[in-house]
């Protein structure tokens, strides 16, 4: 077992700490591990990244080599675009779709989600609006975590264990809403590969996650979401059209 | 005897912990920054470790000399930069030799991720007659430190721990050993040896190089210079190189030698050279052991190849993709391929930044002046340089604003602007302006007073507030032409006032800026 990870994002996003669960997971779980990352003058609000990579074997290079990296795990779309061709022919995107807007030229949001949804192994979430909905707006980071978590080699609980440790020095309160910011991405993530899994196209599957509300996510409902949507997805439309977010449990009935 | 989470600077700092060390010096560079901050604040409870940051690299190395002098480890951190400022101290180190240990730990950046260049530091422990350790991992930079100590008391020279970056900034699971104890204070009494006049010097440096057989066995019989003969093509890898090598090629069919430890292993070389037709050197730096190989007219017989030849470019940070194209391997298949004129994301001034309000108002006095230059220094403000502010330029070393600025002067030219952060200015800005000052010549010094070394993390900064006036008015500047100035929004139209009249003057004179770092101000 070998599992190599991109972490992007931008300065002040909380990549490292992203970094800091997952490698006191892989050392408590016995894995050889290296995280490679940047300070100074790559970390002022610019592009932020970390390589990194866990083992049961001995791994050699700090960096990943292109096209041996399993997942580029990413707190912003656009900075998804900056390592794809770093990912294996089958590898995995996991993002959030919160732009983080801090340049005259940023591109189309629209556009960015089109190109992450070409990905087949893609896992698409709100971090914005889950972090929100957990408790505060900077928990984006445990959002993409807790998202990417079913496809990293440690249980919930591993991981949760340095959500706390991480967050504890800032009080019982901070843990808790960064926990929750976890659990919620990670139900999140679920959900949306649930969806993606039954048949939704992308797109579709993202679209239809942002309109439930995150408190809500259960992974067990998404084939469900998708039979009522039909293999067009055209009764998701009336869904779509309300303004307000859904329970994730209450599914229409189709008319 | 636990397996802790290091960076590969943390852990330089752990193992000189463990090997007993005093004292740590260092100013802040990225990317040695961490091993001192790793150190003061494992040992702040414990209070035996002495850690204050220097002034800068000259102070920190002669700090560390002073506490050998004295009998007691040292270790004194810096980047590759840095040593070019305590060069002098260094070089002469190892003509005085030392008492207790002495280990230089010098962090290097090929690619220039936060630096000026990617001088190779390997040069300057050639060029010091001094060994160097150079390790390939994070366990290998705690482990090296205590045979790194140990040399330096057996063989009484400074020794030179070379990081690079991806060392430095990378973090593993390392292994720790239990801590042994400090020196007691046990002062040097030969004076001889510490005092370089030239007939003492000349004693010295014979010692020096007598020293050399010695440190060629050290690695000629070192571990970490390990020759495994098989095929008759041969590689050459110098400190983390050898991972990226690995991550390529698993199996037999290069004899390699991996170079971790200095001077160069010439038997060793001598015969891997004999049993190949072709050498690929593969160094994250200079060519430094290719250029010896090669020498000037190349190796009869052996087909060497490297950076000088093109199979690895010249210049920047080595990796495993361009490690694989050296060996002839065809790129792994990817997912996607890369993106085309994707949007940058430049570094830039934080939101609110005091430095922003200063540039602003800069910006406007000088549009009086057609196209007026700005030298400027080295630290976050080096970003004014980008737009939106494009308001300096130049920035070559840790307070050469000044002296460039003076040296401009001298020409003739007009307004000579200098912008020097306050901690740069401790470092190297105060010399000039007393030179300046000496001169009466015509500049203007814009001091970013922010209360802190921002750039690499908020350190504490040597000269700010009254103790930067002091030393301004110290250096002979007159009252009336040292300006304090708070740079706020609010304050624009007044600050530019004030730099206007400044730029009317006609002789030396200094306008600080003071406004206190909003990181600063968070992690207080």
């Amino acid at each position: 077992m070998e599992k190599n990870i991109i972490l992007a994002g931008v300065g002040g996003q909380g990549i490292l700490s992203i970094a800091f669960v997952i490698d006191n997971a892989a050392l408590d779980a016995g894995y050889e591990f290296k995280q490679a990352e940047v300070h100074g003058m790559a970390q002022r609000g610019g592009a932020v990244q970390s390589n990194l990579r866990y083992a049961d074997h001995e791994i050699y290079s700090d960096l990943i080599p292109k096209g041996a990296a399993d997942m580029v795990l990413s707190v912003e779309p656009l900075e998804v675009m900056r390592y794809w061709h770093f990912l294996k022919p089958d590898g995995w995107v996991v993002s959030s779709v919160t732009p983080y807007v801090n340049i005259p030229d940023y591109p189309e949001t629209e556009q960015v989600l089109n190109q992450l949804a070409t990905f087949p192994h893609c896992i698409l979430v709100d971090g914005g609006q889950i972090a929100k909905a957990a408790g505060n707006l900077r928990a984006q980071n445990m959002v993409a975590v807790g998202a990417a978590s079913s496809q990293l080699d440690f249980t919930e609980d591993q991981l949760l264990k340095y959500v706390e440790v991480l967050f504890k020095r800032k009080g019982d309160k901070i843990v808790e809403v960064n926990q929750r910011a976890f659990r919620y991405g990670r139900a999140a993530g679920l959900f949306f590969r649930g969806l993606v899994d039954a048949g939704m196209e992308i797109p579709d599957a993202l679209r239809l996650s942002q309109k439930i509300a995150p408190e809500t996510y259960d992974p067990a409902l998404a084939a469900d979401w998708v039979g009522y949507a039909g293999s067009d997805g055209s009764a998701l439309a009336s869904v779509m059209a309300s303004e307000e977010t859904i329970a994730c449990d209450q599914i229409p009935t189709r008319t | 005897m636990s397996r802790e989470i290091l960076l590969g600077d943390e852990a330089v700092g752990l193992g000189a912990i463990h090997s007993g060390m005093s004292g740590v010096y260092a100013y802040p560079g990225t990317p040695s920054t961490e091993i001192f901050e790793f150190v003061e604040q494992k040992t702040k409870k414990a209070g035996n470790v002495h850690a204050f940051w220097s002034t800068n690299e000259k102070v920190a190395y002669e700090e560390a000399l002073g506490m050998s002098w004295a009998g007691k480890r040292a270790l004194v951190c810096m980047k590759h930069v840095g040593l070019n400022v305590a060069a002098d101290a260094f070089m002469n180190s190892a003509v005085t030799g030392t008492n207790g240990g002495l280990v230089l730990a010098v962090a290097d950046d090929p690619g220039m991720h936060s630096s000026q260049n990617e001088q190779d530091s390997r040069y300057f422990a050639q060029f010091a007659l001094i060994p160097c350790f150079e390790p390939k991992n994070q366990q290998e930079c705690y482990d090296m430190m205590f045979e790194a100590f140990d040399m330096s008391e057996e063989l009484a020279l400074p020794v030179m721990i070379r990081l690079v970056t991806r060392i430095a900034h990378s973090r593993a699971g390392v292994q720790t050993k239990s801590a042994r104890e400090q020196n007691v204070l046990n002062p040097s009494r030969d004076i001889k040896k510490w005092t370089l006049l030239p007939s003492n010097a000349r004693v010295q440096y014979d010692h020096l190089t007598e020293k050399q057989p010695e440190l060629l066995r050290r690695s000629e019989d070192s571990p970490h210079n390990e020759l495994v003969l098989t095929g008759r093509k041969g590689i050459i890898t110098c400190g983390l190189a050898e991972n990226y090598l690995r991550e390529n090629i698993s199996n037999g069919d290069y004899s390699v030698l991996s170079i971790r430890q200095y001077p160069v292993p010439a038997e060793k070389i001598r015969r891997l050279v004999d049993h190949v037709d072709e050498l690929l050197i593969l160094e994250d730096g200079y060519p430094l052991v290719e250029s010896m190989i090669r020498g000037l007219f190349g190796l009869a017989g052996v087909k060497v190849m490297g950076r000088m030849t093109g199979e690895v470019p010249r210049t920047g940070e080595l990796d495993p993709d361009i490690v694989r194209e050296s060996l002839g391997l065809d790129p792994l298949p990817s997912a996607h391929n890369p993106a085309e004129d994707l949007a940058n994301r430049p570094p830039a001034l934080c939101k609110g930044c005091p430095h922003t309000d200063s540039f602003r108002a800069l910006n406007e006095a000088l549009n009086l002046f057609d196209n007026a230059q700005v030298f400027s220094d080295i630290g976050c403000y080096t970003l004014a340089a980008l737009p939106p502010l494009e308001a300096i330029h130049s920035c070559v070393a840790m307070g050469a604003s000044i002296g460039m600025a003076a040296g401009a002067a001298h020409a003739g030219y007009t307004p000579a602007v200098a912008a020097i952060g306050d901690s740069t200015f401790s470092h190297g800005g105060i010399t000039p302006l007393l030179s300046a000052v000496q001169q009466g010549v015509n500049l203007n010094v814009l001091v970013l007073d922010n209360d802190t070394v921002g750039m690499t993390g908020t350190q504490r900064s040597m000269s700010t507030g009254t103790t930067l006036d002091q030393i301004i008015l110290g250096a002979g500047i007159e009252k009336e032409h040292m300006r304090i100035i708070s740079p706020t929004p609010k304050n624009h139209d007044s600050n530019v006032e004030i730099l206007r009249e400044e730029l009317a003057h006609d002789g030396p004179s200094v306008i600080v800026a003071r406004r206190t770092c909003l990181e600063a101000i968070k992690r207080a």
